[in-house]
C-alpha cells in the first residue's frame, strides 16, 4: 500500500496580516483614476492657494494700468475693473475661500456626527428630539439661512463660518444617524453593552469606526458644498469686502468687463471649478472603494 | 379620527406648519438681534426724536418681542407683510409680480429636468459599466460638484459674452411682461438650474435601477420566464421610483434656494433677486417675508415627498391601516 | 430503468471574464417523478448548477460548456427567447429566500396569474382562474379573493413558501428545481412543505432537483442523492446505499456530522474549510482535509469509478472506504448532572416586545456545571428568554435570581462580578463580532473590563482562550472577515471564555453554520463543558443537537416550557402532545433511514 499522505487538517492562516480597514479603504480608493485626478486638481489649487501670495508680482491692491486692460508684461492676466494685477489677486484670492470653507466644515463635522451617534445611540425620544431641531435648521435652503443671518449681523467673516459650519451639521448628522442605526443593532453592540461597556467607549469604539467609511464620503461631500457656499456668499458681496482679493469677490466685481478683458472672472471661476470637481472626485472614489469592499472584495 | 392614509396626509401636513412656524421664529429671532434701531435707519442721521419716537409708534417697536411677533405673525397669514424699509411700499406689492416670475422660472427648470435626469438614470442603469455609463458617472460628477454661480458664470462667458455671443447675459425682463413672453432671457437662468438638479436625480435613479435590477425578485421574475418588457415595466420600475421620488422632491426644494444666486447673475427679476437685494439693504420686513416664502416652498416638497413615498410603496401603506 | 427527462453531461459553469471554473464535469440524469437530492456546503457549487438547469448563470459567472437536455432538447445555448418560453413552464425554479423572490410591490394574485399568461396556458380567462384556484388547493393555501389580494410581506414565511411552490408548479413543468427551500422555516412547517413537494412530484410524474445543505432533509426525500464538493460531485447514488455505505470519504464525515435523536454518538466536525473557486489545489480538492488521503491523492484528480448499480464515486481509495465498512464512531460522552443547587432561578417571568407579550410565567432553574437546553421554533421565545438572563432585555416583570441575589434587569445595573460570570454567544457570527477591530483586540475586551491585568498577561491569556477553542495565535492580529463562520464562532466562544464564566449562554450559535462546522462547535462546547465544569445553557429549535450536550431540556412553545426534565426522559418518553409532535418533525437521520427502506 501507498503511505499516507501528510494530513494538514488544521490550515494555517498563511496570507500576510492585513491593515486597519480604514487604510484598506484609502488604498482601494487612490488605485482608482477618478482619485488620482481629484487629488491631484486639489493638491494644485490648494497650493495656489496657500503659496500664491509669495509668487505674486504685485500687491493685490496696487494699481498698475488701466482698468480692463489686455493682458501684457506688467499684467499678465490683465487688469481688473479698477486697475489691479488680476494675476496677483488671483494669487492672493484663495486663501480665505479655502480657510473659511474649512473651518467651516470641521465644525459641521464635529457638530453633526456627536448630534447624529448621539440620536442613534440614545433613548428615542432624545434622538426625536434632536432630529427634529435637525429638521427645523434643514428646512432652510443653507444660503437663505446665511443670509437672513448676514442682513441680520453684516457681512462679518466669523457668521459666515458659524452659519455655514451649523447649516452642515444637519446633513452630517442625518447620514451618521442613517449609518449608526444599522450598526446599533449588530450584535457586537449588544456583545458590548452584555460586558458592561460604558456608553461613551460603545459609542467611540465599536459604532463610530464601523462607520467612518460614509463619514469620509460625506465629509468630502460637505467640503464641496462649504467651498461653493462660501464663494457665493462672497460672490454677493457678503463675504469678504473690497479691496480685499476673494476669488468669489473678484468674479462678480469683473462681470462688467466680461466682453473686454475675461480673465478678472475667468481665473477665479475655474480655480473655484477645479477645486470643488477635486474635492468631489476624491468623495466619490472613497464612496466606490467602499461599495466594493462591501460587494465582497475584501483586501484585493 | 387620524387614521390610515388621510390621516397621515393631515398628519404631516400638521407636522409641516409646525416646522413653518418654528422656522418663522428662528426668522423672527435672527432680525431682532439687530444692532441699531429701524426707525433711525429709514429716517437717516437728521431724524428728530419726535420723528422717530412717532415712527417707533408706527412700527411697534415699543412693544414687547412677544407681541410684535403675534402681530407680524397675524399679519402673514392675511397678506399684510409690513412695509419695505428700502422701498416704502407694502412688502406684498413689491414681491408680488416676482414670485410669478420665479415660479416660472423653477417649473420650466422642473419640467426639463425631470425627465431628462428619469431618462438618464435609466439607460446608465440598464447599460451598467458600459462607457457611456462611465463617462455619465463622470462627467455628471463633475456637474453637480460644481457651485450653482459657477455654472452660471461659466454658461455666461460660453455662450453669452467670451466664446459664443449667442444668448443675452442678462435677462431683462420688463416689469409688465410675463416671463414666458421672453423665452431667449429665460433659456440661461433655466440651463443653470437644470444643471444644478439634473445630477443628483439621476445618480439616485440609476443607484435605485441597479438594485432592483439586481434584486431576487427581478431574478425570479426572469426565471419564471417573464418577457423582458415585463420584468421591466411591471417587476422593476414600480420598486424603483420610491427613492426617486424623494430625491426630486428634495431637489426641486432646493431650486428654491438655487434661484436666489442665478437671479442675481442673471438680474432676472425673481423673488431671489429682491431677496439679495432686501440684504444689501438690511430691509428687514422683505427679507423676513421672502424667507418665509422660500422655507414654505421648501417644506411643502418635502411633505409631499414623504407622503408620495409612502403611498408608492405598498409595505408602508398596509402597515398604517 | 425509467426514461430520463432531465439529463445533464459535462456541465460547466466559470467565472465570467476570468476562465475559473465554479462547477465542473457535473453529470447526473433524473426520470420523471424521481426525485434527486444534489447536496453539498457552502462553496460547493450546489446553487449555481441549480440555477444553470435554468440556462441561468448569476452575476459574474456564465456557462461556459457542457449540456442540460430536458425531454432531449439541450437548453444550453438556446436562444434568448426560447429560454424564456422553456422557464416557468417546462422547468421551474423555487428559490431559497421565497420572501426576497416575491415581488414587495405587487399583490400575489397578479404575481401568481402572470406565470399563466407569460406561458398562454389555458385558452380562456375561466380556464386560467380554474387553474389559480387549484394551484392554491395542491399547496393547501386559502383560495378567496381576500387572500390574494395580500401582498408578500402580509404573509408568513410558510405561506410565501407555498406561493414560491405554486408559482413553480402553475404551468406543469417537467422538471423543477427547488434551492434549499425550506431554510428558516419551522420545523413543522417544513415538514409539511416537504410532503407537499413530494406529493406534486408524484402526482404530476415531475423530475424534481432538490438542492440542500441539510442531509437529513434530502435523506426524508430524495429517491437519489448528488454529494458535491469544491464544485465537482464525489458521490452519486441511490440514497440507500449513500447513506449506509458511502464510497466517499467526505460523503461519510458528513453523515458523521448529522446530529442524531438518540444521540448515540458525538459529532465529529470536518477540521479546515473547503476550498474557493480558483483556490482548488491539485488533485483531490478533499484530500487536504482528508483522513484517507494518500500521496496520490494529492496529485492526481480521480476520476469517476463505478461502485454499484447507479452508484458513483471519485475517489482513488473508495474501495478501502467501503471496506471498512461503518467506521467505529466515537461515542457519545457521558452529560454530567450538575449539583442540586440553584445557579439561576428563573421565576415566573412574563415578557414583551412593546405591546406584544412573548412570555407567559416562565419559570426554569440552571445548575451549575451543566448544560440545559432550551428548544422551540422560532417565535416560541427562547432567545427572549435567554436575552432576560443576560440583561439584554429589559421589559419583562418576575424575578431572575443569579446565586440567590435577584439580578437587576439590565447589564448594565449589574455588578462587575455577574456581568463577568454570565457570558452570552450570539447566533450570527457575521454580526458579533466588530469588523473593525483585530480578534486580538475583540478577545481583549472582556479582560479590560473584568480583570486588571499586565499587557504580558493578557496577551497570554487570549493566546490560551484562543487554543481551548483550537485556533492558533496566527490569528491575533487577523480581522473578522478574514476568517470563515465557523472560525468567528469559535472566536465569539473564546472571547465568552476568557472572561472566566458559571454560565455560557449560547443563542443559536450554530443555525448560521454549515453541518459539519455545527458539528465541530457543537462537540467543542460539549468539550469545553466538561472540561472546564461551564453551566451551559444551550437554546436551540433542532432537537435532534441537544442529546450528545445536554442533561436537562426545557422544551417551549408559544412563550411558555411545555415540558422539561432530563433529556432522555423526555426524548425517550415525551408526555406532551407538542413535544410528541415536534420530535416526530424533526428529520434526523434515523427517521430518515428508515423512510428509506419504505421507499425502495
Amino acid at each position: 500500500m501507498t503511505e499516507a499522505a501528510a494530513v494538514q487538517p488544521t490550515p494555517a492562516l498563511t496570507a500576510p496580516t492585513q491593515p486597519r480597514p480604514v487604510v484598506l479603504l484609502l488604498r482601494r480608493a487612490w488605485r482608482q483614476t477618478r482619485t488620482k485626478v481629484g487629488v491631484v486638481l486639489v493638491l494644485l489649487l490648494v497650493g495656489i492657494a496657500v503659496i500664491g501670495p509669495f509668487l505674486a508680482p504685485h500687491s493685490p491692491t496696487e494699481f498698475v494700468a488701466a482698468p480692463y486692460a489686455h493682458p501684457s508684461s506688467t499684467a499678465l492676466l490683465g487688469t481688473d475693473s479698477l486697475g489691479r494685477d488680476v494675476l496677483s489677486r488671483f494669487l492672493w484670492g484663495g486663501r480665505s475661500v479655502l480657510g473659511l470653507a474649512l473651518a467651516a466644515t470641521a465644525i459641521g463635522l464635529a457638530l453633526g456626527v456627536t448630534i447624529g451617534l448621539v440620536a442613534a445611540y440614545a433613548s428615542a425620544t432624545a434622538d426625536d428630539v434632536l432630529m427634529r431641531a435637525m429638521d427645523v435648521i434643514l428646512a432652510f435652503p443653507s444660503l437663505v439661512l446665511a443670509l437672513v443671518a448676514v442682513a441680520t449681523v453684516g457681512p462679518q467673516l466669523w457668521l459666515l463660518v458659524l452659519v455655514v459650519g451649523i447649516t452642515t451639521a444637519p446633513r452630517v448628522s442625518r447620514v451618521t444617524r442613517g449609518s449608526s442605526v444599522e450598526i446599533v443593532e449588530r450584535d457586537f453592540v449588544s456583545a458590548a453593552e452584555a460586558m458592561g461597556e460604558s456608553r461613551r467607549k460603545i459609542l467611540l469604539g465599536e459604532i463610530l469606526p464601523n462607520v467612518a467609511s460614509p463619514l469620509l464620503v460625506e465629509a468630502s461631500l460637505r467640503l464641496t458644498y462649504s467651498i461653493g457656499l462660501i464663494a457665493a456668499l462672497s460672490f454677493l458681496g457678503f463675504g469678504l469686502q473690497p479691496p480685499a482679493a476673494d476669488w468669489g469677490l473678484m468674479i462678480n466685481e469683473n462681470r462688467q468687463g466680461l466682453t473686454v478683458q475675461p480673465w478678472g472672472v475667468v481665473a477665479p471661476v475655474l480655480a473655484i471649478a477645479l477645486l470643488t470637481i477635486g474635492t468631489s472626485l476624491i468623495g466619490d472614489g472613497v464612496a466606490r472603494a467602499s461599495a466594493g469592499i462591501e460587494r465582497g472584495g475584501g483586501a484585493e | 379620527m387620524l387614521h390610515g392614509i388621510s390621516g397621515f396626509i393631515i398628519r404631516r401636513l400638521l407636522l409641516g406648519l409646525l416646522t413653518l412656524l418654528l422656522v418663522s421664529l428662528v426668522v423672527f429671532a435672527a432680525t431682532q438681534a439687530l444692532p441699531g434701531d429701524p426707525a433711525r435707519a429709514i429716517l437717516g442721521r437728521s431724524a428728530t426724536p419726535d420723528s422717530l419716537r412717532a415712527l417707533r409708534e408706527q412700527l411697534n417697536l415699543n412693544q414687547s418681542a412677544i407681541v410684535q411677533y403675534g402681530d407680524w405673525l397675524k399679519g402673514l397669514v392675511t397678506g399684510d407683510l409690513g412695509t419695505s424699509l428700502a422701498a416704502h411700499e407694502p412688502v406684498s406689492q413689491v414681491i408680488g409680480k416676482r414670485i410669478e416670475n420665479s415660479a416660472v422660472l423653477m417649473l420650466f427648470a422642473a419640467l426639463i429636468s425631470i425627465p431628462l435626469a428619469v431618462a438618464i438614470g435609466a439607460v446608465t442603469a440598464r447599460r451598467r459599466d458600459s462607457t457611456f455609463d462611465h463617462g455619465m458617472s463622470v462627467g455628471l460628477l463633475g456637474l453637480a460638484a460644481l457651485p450653482e454661480f459657477v455654472v452660471a458664470i461659466l454658461l455666461v462667458v460660453l455662450l453669452g459674452t467670451t466664446v459664443f455671443q449667442v444668448l443675452p447675459a442678462v435677462s431683462l425682463i420688463p416689469p409688465q411682461d410675463h416671463a414666458w413672453e421672453h423665452p431667449k432671457e429665460l433659456v440661461l437662468p433655466v440651463l443653470t438650474l437644470v444643471i444644478a438638479v439634473t445630477p443628483y436625480i439621476s445618480r439616485i435613479m440609476r443607484a435605485s435601477m441597479v438594485e432592483v435590477l439586481e434584486s431576487d425578485y427581478v431574478e425570479m421574475a426572469r426565471l419564471k420566464g417573464m418577457p423582458e418588457q415585463k420584468v421591466l415595466w411591471r417587476h422593476a420600475v414600480p420598486n424603483g421610483i420610491a427613492p426617486t421620488i424623494q430625491v426630486v422632491a428634495l431637489n426641486l426644494a432646493y431650486l428654491a434656494g438655487g434661484i436666489v444666486v442665478v437671479e442675481f447673475v442673471f438680474g432676472y427679476p425673481g423673488i431671489g433677486a429682491a431677496f439679495v437685494d432686501a440684504v444689501a439693504n438690511r430691509d428687514i420686513p422683505v427679507v423676513q417675508a421672502l424667507a418665509i416664502v422660500i422655507a414654505a416652498v421648501y417644506v411643502f416638497l418635502n411633505v409631499a415627498a414623504d407622503v408620495v413615498t409612502i403611498l408608492v410603496s405598498p409595505r408602508l401603506r398596509t402597515s398604517l391601516r | 430503468m425509467r426514461t430520463p427527462v432531465l439529463e445533464v453531461e459535462n456541465l460547466r459553469v466559470e467565472v465570467e471574464g476570468r476562465g475559473i471554473d465554479i462547477v465542473d464535469e457535473i453529470s447526473f440524469d433524473v426520470a420523471g417523478g424521481e426525485v434527486l437530492g444534489l447536496v453539498g456546503e457552502s462553496g460547493s457549487g450546489k446553487s449555481t448548477v441549480g440555477v444553470a438547469l435554468l440556462g441561468h448563470a448569476r452575476r459574474g459567472a456564465k456557462i461556459a460548456g457542457g449540456s442540460v437536455r430536458i425531454e432531449g432538447r439541450d437548453i444550453v445555448g438556446l436562444p434568448a427567447e426560447a429560454l424564456r418560453a422553456l422557464r416557468g413552464r417546462t422547468v421551474s425554479y423555487v428559490p431559497q429566500d421565497p420572501g426576497a423572490a416575491l415581488n414587495p410591490a405587487l399583490r400575489i394574485r397578479l404575481q401568481l396569474m402572470e406565470t399563466l399568461v407569460a406561458h398562454g396556458f389555458g385558452s380562456s380567462d375561466e380556464e386560467r382562474e380554474k387553474r389559480l384556484r387549484e394551484m392554491l388547493g395542491e399547496v393547501m393555501l386559502p383560495q378567496d379573493d381576500q387572500f390574494l389580494r395580500r401582498y408578500p410581506h402580509q404573509l408568513s414565511g410558510g405561506q410565501q413558501q407555498r406561493v414560491g411552490l405554486a408559482m413553480a408548479f402553475a404551468c406543469r413543468p417537467r422538471v423543477i428545481v427547488l434551492d434549499e427551500p425550506t431554510t428558516g422555516l419551522d420545523v413543522t412547517t417544513q415538514a409539511h412543505v416537504l410532503e407537499t413537494v413530494r406529493m406534486l412530484c408524484d402526482a404530476h410524474g415531475v423530475a424534481a432537483v432538490y438542492v440542500s445543505h441539510d442531509l437529513a432533509v434530502v435523506a426524508t426525500l430524495a429517491d437519489r442523492v448528488a454529494v458535491m464538493y469544491g464544485g465537482r460531485i464525489v458521490e452519486l447514488g441511490p440514497e440507500r446505499a449513500l447513506f449506509k455505505t458511502s464510497a466517499h470519504p467526505y460523503t461519510r464525515r458528513l453523515i458523521e456530522a448529522i446530529p442524531e435523536l438518540s444521540g448515540r454518538h458525538a459529532l465529529e466536525g470536518i477540521p479546515g474549510t473547503p476550498p474557493r473557486p480558483g483556490h482548488r489545489p491539485t488533485g483531490c480538492y478533499f484530500a487536504p482535509r482528508c483522513t484517507y488521503a494518500v500521496v496520490r491523492c494529492l496529485e492526481e484528480f480521480p476520476a469517476v469509478s463505478r461502485v454499484s448499480d447507479r452508484h458513483d464515486v471519485r475517489c482513488f481509495r473508495h474501495a478501502d472506504v467501503l471496506a471498512l465498512g461503518a467506521a467505529e464512531r466515537r461515542p457519545a460522552a457521558p452529560r454530567l448532572q450538575g449539583p442540586p443547587e440553584t445557579l439561576i432561578d428563573v421565576q415566573r417571568v412574563d415578557a414583551a416586545h412593546g405591546e406584544r407579550q412573548v412570555l407567559f410565567d416562565v419559570s426554569l432553574a440552571v445548575r451549575p456545571r451543566e448544560c440545559i437546553a432550551l428548544v422551540g421554533e422560532s417565535g416560541s421565545g427562547k432567545t427572549t428568554l435567554a436575552r432576560c438572563i443576560a440583561g439584554l432585555h429589559r421589559n419583562f416583570t418576575g424575578t431572575i435570581e443569579f446565586d440567590g441575589r435577584a439580578l437587576p434587569r439590565d447589564a448594565r445595573g449589574r455588578d462587575r462580578r455577574t456581568r463577568q460570570q454570565i457570558q452570552y454567544i450570539f447566533q450570527s457570527p457575521y454580526s458579533s463580532l466588530n469588523p473593525r477591530k483585530t480578534i486580538g483586540e475583540i478577545i481583549n475586551q472582556p479582560l479590560r473590563l473584568f480583570f486588571e491585568l499586565g499587557r504580558q498577561e493578557r496577551h497570554a491569556r487570549i493566546v490560551a482562550a484562543l487554543e481551548r477553542v483550537q485556533l492558533g495565535p496566527s490569528v491575533v492580529p487577523r480581522y473578522p472577515h478574514e476568517l470563515s463562520g465557523g472560525e468567528r464562532q469559535r472566536v465569539a466562544i473564546a472571547r465568552g471564555l476568557a472572561a472566566e464564566p458559571t454560565l455560557l449562554v449560547c443563542d443559536e450559535v450554530t443555525s448560521a453554520l454549515d453541518v459539519s462546522v455545527q458539528a465541530a462547535i457543537v462537540d467543542l462546547l460539549a468539550e469545553l463543558q466538561r472540561d472546564m465544569q461551564l453551566g451551559l445553557l444551550f437554546v436551540t429549535h433542532n432537537l435532534a443537537l441537544i442529546r450528545t450536550i445536554a442533561a436537562d431540556v426545557a422544551v417551549m412553545s408559544g412563550g411558555r416550557i411545555v415540558e422539561s426534565g432530563k433529556v432522555d426522559d423526555v426524548l425517550d418518553s415525551p408526555q406532551q402532545e407538542y413535544t410528541k409532535a415536534l420530535l416526530a418533525d424533526t428529520p434526523s437521520m434515523e427517521t430518515a433511514l428508515a423512510a428509506a427502506g419504505d421507499r425502495v
